[in-house]
């Protein structure tokens, strides 16, 4: 039993992400988008709380919305896996529900 | 379609900055008719909804701050707060109103439904509902 | 899988309405139901039909319009929200004296009630706002 968090304002911004990952439970999938995919990006001041979240949650982020902020895969967290808009679809379909941190 | 579901209201911002919090407000509301079982969250800013003593006639905005208190009338029955949240703010339950609630059936009375709680039981209890909605 | 969709931003100034319209789109292109999109907050003025967007930019309120005619989709704004922010379609400007509509026919104004009752009758509620 494990739900679809979203998180889509950039870590730099607001707290949204911090949050999310204080309330998301184990087993939980977390999916970056719009301004919240710089939290996939390596070498921020967040990429430690990401990455300790991926011990027991997996971390999502649009690839597009990489793309159209100028980075590639190469700058993604390993361990984050790129998704689509019918991937995003799929993973809400996968998971118990969606919560949306915005 | 008789199947209750388990709602709940994800309260994130402050009051009056922005509208989310009322129009979030006027949902459950609305939503009183429909019969399902509904919790409200506050997190981070989301607590300022409920402190005591809102005045707005300076800012000439409607003080919506009376609707909380009424909001057991309207078929909630839990409004649970993030301790972590409100210790950063630097408040603590006594800054908060209090909400009573009664089955009207039953006659069972709380005194206040406002229920301050740790994240992790937080996090239980948005992974329990059915429906999780965001403002 | 059944899907309910809620935009709570309006077009341009948040990505919200695009990101909902993407998902939306390919909710629907995997052949899932979407049982309706509920605009709320500022997401209302998504349904205005007086936009005119920058030739060279996509057209925000023509996409929805257009998946809405594709797919039969039902797209609702609130309308305590709407009269807020003067969304209006006839029955607004009878009721409340207004001398002008600026609502695109594919949308419709309803209450509060639809996006509960599309909380209930869905498996999915998505959101999308700031």
């Amino acid at each position: 039993m494990s739900d679809l968090y979203t998180v889509n304002k950039s870590p730099f911004e607001t707290n949204s992400l911090a949050s999310c990952l204080k309330f998301a439970t184990a087993g939980a999938a977390i999916l970056l988008l719009e301004d919240g995919v710089y939290a996939a990006l390596k070498g921020t001041a967040v990429e430690e709380s990401v990455k300790a979240a991926m011990a027991d949650k997996k971390v999502y982020a649009l690839g597009h919305d990489i793309k159209a902020r100028g980075f590639d895969e190469s700058r993604v967290i390993d361990g984050v896996e790129l998704v689509d808009y019918a991937g995003f679809v799929d993973l809400a379909e996968a998971n118990d529900k969606v919560q949306a941190w915005l | 379609m008789s199947e209750i579901k388990k709602f709940m209201y994800l309260n994130r911002r402050a009051p009056y900055g922005t509208i989310y919090a009322w129009e979030s407000l006027e949902v459950v509301l609305i939503g009183a008719a429909f019969d399902q079982e509904v919790s409200l969250m506050f997190v981070d800013d989301g607590v300022y909804q409920l402190t005591k003593g809102q005045d707005t006639a300076g800012i000439e905005m409607k003080n919506f701050s009376a609707t909380y208190r009424t909001l057991g009338d309207y078929g909630v029955r839990h409004m649970y707060v993030d301790k972590a949240s409100l210790e950063a703010r630097g408040l603590t339950q006594d800054d908060l109103v209090q909400v009573a609630w009664e089955d009207w059936e039953t006659e069972e009375e709380v005194e206040n439904i406002v229920e301050v709680v740790e994240a992790d039981k937080g996090a239980e209890l948005l992974s329990e509902s059915d429906v999780v909605f965001s403002f | 899988m059944k899907f309910a969709v809620q935009v709570n931003e309006g077009p341009y100034q948040h990505q919200a309405s695009d990101t909902a319209y993407q998902f939306t789109k390919a909710a629907l292109e995997k052949g899932h139901e979407v049982f309706r999109v509920f605009f709320y907050h500022d997401g209302v003025n998504n349904s205005t039909r007086l936009t005119t967007p920058p030739q060279d930019d996509r057209n925000i309120v023509k996409r929805w319009e257009e998946l809405a005619e594709k797919y039969d989709l039902d797209m609702v704004v609130c309308v305590a929200a709407a009269q807020r922010r003067g969304v209006v379609d006839d029955g607004e400007a009878q009721r409340n004296g207004k001398d002008a509509t600026n609502i695109s026919p594919k949308f419709r104004i309803s209450g509060l009630g639809q996006l509960i009752e599309a909380a209930i009758q869905s498996e999915r509620l998505v959101v999308f706002g700031d």
